[in-house]
């Protein structure tokens, strides 16, 4: 599904990423971790070439998206992102958010776009809310909204950075619960995250960053009962 | 003939505007260059002489004579194309990054990001910054007088030396122009709170 060569990123002299290489299955659920500064949002961020890789190729599905001849906008169709901090398109109804791109991109008339996004709002909880304005509603409705957003252009992966990082603490549980119903229908997926228990819950596989390099590569159950690196024994035992 | 002027210029001030401020955040470097120069050239002479060049001018800029209200509004329309292209880049640049992220992500091409969602909200965020753009240029207007053009300015002028009465007529003039800029200002605060709906 998406397969990741020798990826290097850096912004001048400073190199965020230096070497990441790895694949990811379809149906797979891979929760990346790491101290900040690892480079873990940024690896998030090539994958739909919001950041432009320095070095290294990325597959997703059939196409090279770092190919300067595939159409990204294209890859990204194919590519949900959900974002810290949601980022909504506040002058848009709630419903509005969810139909905007569908119509704009897929072409998919007004009534077929709403009925989708009307269904999709009902998946998040929010059936109720799709006549507000996001600044009406609380971060962890906000994040529901962007993830449905983000499902309503039918993409093959869906990636998350840091999801619940910016909600209030009673707030994580209703975004995390709707994680967890993703995962539940076999959707790719790709977190990075803060929550320890949630990432051992659902994840298939834990990729563990540190100052540029995935370090450690393994199912939850072995990286958190056991991890390989000295680095990953350290970062577990400060945040465990 | 203000009212005319105005409104024309107006509409020329914003489009072009919107063209210059797109053309200041464009990665292509000439572009920026040319919008740069456009608005040094516009803010950096006196309006009045942009209204003078391009109407005694005309005779050699384009072969015709044009009218004093073409050059009246083409000037006026130019001129403040370039403050109003200042006005729209600040606007945008306002707006959260997130936004033009969110939008890529969803695979929304350029033009409709800018069209369906930066643009309207940096012009919520410089509406203020419009309207007093507009009401300057109402009251700035008065200077077509110079080229001759009947405004409400020259019409007071040619009463007062009809009736050798100045006093009354230009200060009826100043209340036409203070109640055209109370509507104008009246007009953006009902725009103002219509975009405020999403607050």
């Amino acid at each position: 599904m998406i397969k990741v060569d020798n990826l290097h990123k850096s912004y001048g002299k400073l190199d965020v990423l230096k070497g990441i290489n790895t694949s990811i299955k379809e149906g797979e659920v891979v929760a990346v971790i790491g101290p900040s500064g690892s480079g873990k949002s940024t690896f998030l961020r090539c994958l739909n070439l919001l950041e432009q890789p320095t070095e290294g190729q990325i597959w997703i599905k059939e196409s090279n998206i770092t190919d300067n001849k595939t159409n990204i906008m294209k890859v990204r169709e194919h590519v949900g992102m959900v974002f810290q901090h949601f980022h909504l398109f506040p002058h848009k109804t709630v419903l509005d958010n969810l139909t905007y791109a569908p119509m704009k991109v897929k072409g998919l008339s007004k009534q077929e776009a709403q009925k989708q996004g009307r269904e999709l709002l009902k998946k998040v909880g929010l059936a109720d809310k799709e006549k507000q304005y996001p600044n009406k509603l609380s971060g962890g409705q906000k994040q529901r909204v962007a993830i449905a957003r983000a499902l309503a252009m039918n993409p093959d992966v869906m990636l998350f950075d840091e999801p619940t990082s910016a909600l209030d603490p009673e707030m994580v549980k209703e975004v995390l619960a709707v994680m967890k119903d993703l995962v539940h229908t076999g959707m790719t997926m790709v977190i990075v995250t803060h929550e320890m228990g949630f990432a051992r819950e659902v994840a298939d596989r834990i990729l563990f960053l540190d100052g540029g390099n995935l370090v450690e590569d393994a199912p939850p159950s072995e990286f958190f009962s056991s991890p390989k690196s000295k680095r990953a024994q350290d970062f577990l035992e400060k945040v465990l | 003939m203000t009212l005319k002027v105005v409104a024309v210029a107006a509409v020329i001030g914003i489009i072009l505007g919107i063209i210059l401020s797109l053309m200041k955040i464009s990665r292509i470097k000439p572009l920026n260059w040319i919008a740069d120069f456009y608005t040094s050239i516009f803010r950096g002479t006196p309006l009045v002489l942009q209204l003078m060049l391009i109407y005694f001018g005309s005779p050699q800029l384009f072969g015709v004579q044009i009218e004093a209200f073409e050059a009246a509004f083409l000037s006026f329309g130019l001129n403040s194309a370039a403050y109003i292209s200042e006005v729209i880049r600040g606007g945008i640049n306002a707006v959260d990054k997130g936004q033009r992220e969110a939008a890529l992500a969803l695979g929304v091409p350029y033009s409709s990001m800018m069209i369906s969602i930066i643009l309207p909200q940096a012009f919520k965020n410089i509406l203020p910054a419009l309207m007093n753009e507009f009401i300057t240029l109402t009251k700035e207007s008065a200077i077509v007088t110079t080229i001759g053009l009947a405004d409400i300015m020259r019409r007071s002028y040619i009463v007062g030396g009809d009736t050798y009465k100045f006093f009354e007529p230009i200060l009826f003039a100043g209340l036409i122009y203070y109640v055209m800029v109370m509507i104008l200002t009246v007009i953006g605060k009902l725009i103002e709170g219509r975009m405020k709906r999403s607050d």
